[in-house]
């Protein structure tokens, strides 16, 4: 007869963790990587210089960091600045980008539509609109691929 | 005109061609191998190989000792042989694997194939003499995911492989019985079997669909779901270039020049790319050149209206695209020529339909449309 029929603290044990199959992801975390400054950005929204505002969060996106708080707050940031622009600057901010700001942005505008707020997914309707006439299915593919979320 | 074969409503998942293309080998999303002689104008059923029990993924066909190899979902690899009664024989290869296979080719020189599959590895398969049976060896670190494609370098040894771990690499496929010591490439020296000679990541995301060495083995290209087009030149120190397109992804490529590769994927339209070092640039896309001549491009109202007319309806429902293609085309292959200078290509695809498309044309109208 067995004697610890009692202890059944191995039904808690996570057996997945120990299959070899298990997929780790590379770690290539960027500690670092703390996203667009706040208070930059509303600084130059506030001298309008809108487009600036939009390069400088692209730039600043914070792809690499594992820190989720990081990414929503440069999330928010970046919804702050395509609401700001009208419809009209929006094509001129976009020439300025080059293909992997594009990609960057195209990630904004699906992590915006995620969370809609009052006239946000019209604007946003509006931003795309214009981003894809520029790059076409691939980018919206490379939302979906890349592993370096928004 | 490209040539267009169409062979039912079944998606084709694979197809192989024999040392003259006057023979085809090609499965219809089942379990069979249908093998077709090309009498009279057209493709004539002549054989049907059904030994696998599941879905066949891979088939190659060695040009020079006429021999098929198959491999599918059922795990198993099986290389046929044709008999003097013209039936094909098959013999069972054991690849040890505990997951579908999932792609097969046959080395340059025929001596050994490599099956990927889904349980993180490859297997290299030679023939033993003694046993009379084919033996598989395993490379497996590091893979980590499924392996989803493979090709070999004109040496027999080296083997490039694409996986669903966003990686591709360079394996050394080195075989003591049945091969030669290697000489040094650009790739390495030092070639023991399983040896990584050389591992890339793909962009940021997104399994590798497709992968190729060119015909001189210096560059490796592989196409990804992110809608990349990536070439790696060993002979300039591995230096890794990629293109982001703005298409659906490709699934498929092959080298046709020594630096220009035909692609083709989910938007139902081969194109070629070329690479000149530092970029990868489009230059043309297949459709385009050929149905262009037939057509004009131009939105016909006469035509329209005449069409609606014919099937009676209001609107207009037509789904046909205007690609040859009607869906994602997966495989594209070589017909004529070799990896050094192409002259036509095939593509099968989910639509049931093999086309022929005649590169010569390219050069011709690329002047046209550069």
């Amino acid at each position: 007869m067995s004697k610890n029929t009692r202890n059944t603290a191995f039904r808690k044990v996570d057996v997945d963790q120990y299959g070899e199959e298990v997929y780790e992801e590379d770690q290539t975390a960027d500690e670092g990587a703390t996203g667009p400054s706040d208070a930059e950005v509303q600084s130059m929204l506030a001298k309008g210089r809108n487009g600036d505002a939009l390069q400088y969060v692209l730039t600043n996106a914070p792809l690499t960091s594992k820190n989720q708080g990081v990414k929503d707050k440069a999330a928010q940031t970046v919804l702050k600045v395509l609401m700001s622009l009208k419809a009209n600057e929006i094509e001129g901010s976009l020439k300025g980008l080059d293909q992997a700001k594009q990609d960057t942005l195209m990630k904004y505008i699906y992590r915006g539509f995620e969370n809609p707020s009052e006239g946000s997914s019209a604007q946003l309707l509006v931003w795309h609109d214009k981003l894809f006439a520029a790059t076409g299915v691939g980018s919206i593919v490379r939302v979906l691929t890349d592993r370096k979320r928004v | 005109m490209p040539d267009t074969f169409s062979f039912g409503i079944d998606p084709l998942t694979c197809h192989a061609w024999n040392h003259d293309h006057s023979q085809l080998a090609l499965s219809p999303n089942n379990h069979e191998v249908h093998v077709y002689k090309w009498s009279d104008g057209k493709w004539k059923l002549s054989d049907v190989l059904a030994e696998h029990v599941q879905r066949v993924t891979g088939i190659d066909w060695a040009p020079k000792s006429n021999r098929i190899v198959t491999c599918g979902v059922d795990r198993n690899a099986y290389v046929w042989t044709l008999q003097p009664d013209g039936k094909w024989k098959p013999a069972l290869v054991i690849l040890r694997i505990n997951r579908a296979a999932t792609c097969v080719k046959w080395s340059p020189l025929e001596t050994k194939f490599a099956v990927g599959s889904g349980a993180r590895l490859i297997s290299v398969c030679y023939f033993e003499q003694e046993n009379d049976w084919w033996v598989s060896k395993h490379i497996k670190k590091p893979i980590r995911s499924t392996v989803t494609c493979i090709d070999w370098h004109p040496n027999n040894i080296l083997l490039a492989c694409g996986s669903s771990d966003f990686k591709a690499r360079v394996f050394s496929a080195y075989i003591k019985e049945v091969d030669e010591k290697p000489n040094a490439t650009s790739w390495g020296s030092k070639m023991p079997f399983g040896n990584l000679m050389a591992e890339f990541s793909n962009g940021s995301g997104g399994w590798v669909h497709g992968i190729s060495f060119s015909a001189s083995g210096e560059k490796v290209a592989w196409v990804g779901h992110d809608s990349s087009i990536s070439v790696v030149n060993a002979a300039d120190g591995s230096k890794l270039t990629t293109l982001k397109t703005d298409s659906l992804p490709f699934v498929t490529l092959t080298w046709i020049k020594e630096n220009n590769i035909v692609v083709a994927g989910y938007d139902c339209s081969p194109a070629v790319f070329s690479y000149d070092g530092e970029n990868v640039v489009l230059i043309a896309r297949l459709d385009d050149s050929e149905t262009k001549q037939q057509q004009g491009s131009k939105f016909s109202a006469m035509k329209h209206f005449r069409s609606l007319d014919n099937r009676a309806t209001v609107e207009s429902n037509d789904t046909t695209l205007e690609t040859v293609h009607q869906n994602t085309v997966t495989q594209v292959t070589i017909y004529a020529g070799t990896k050094a200078n192409c002259t036509k290509c095939s593509t099968s695809g989910i639509d049931g339909q093999l086309v022929i498309w005649d590169l010569r044309s390219l050069e011709n109208s690329g002047s046209n449309s550069a």
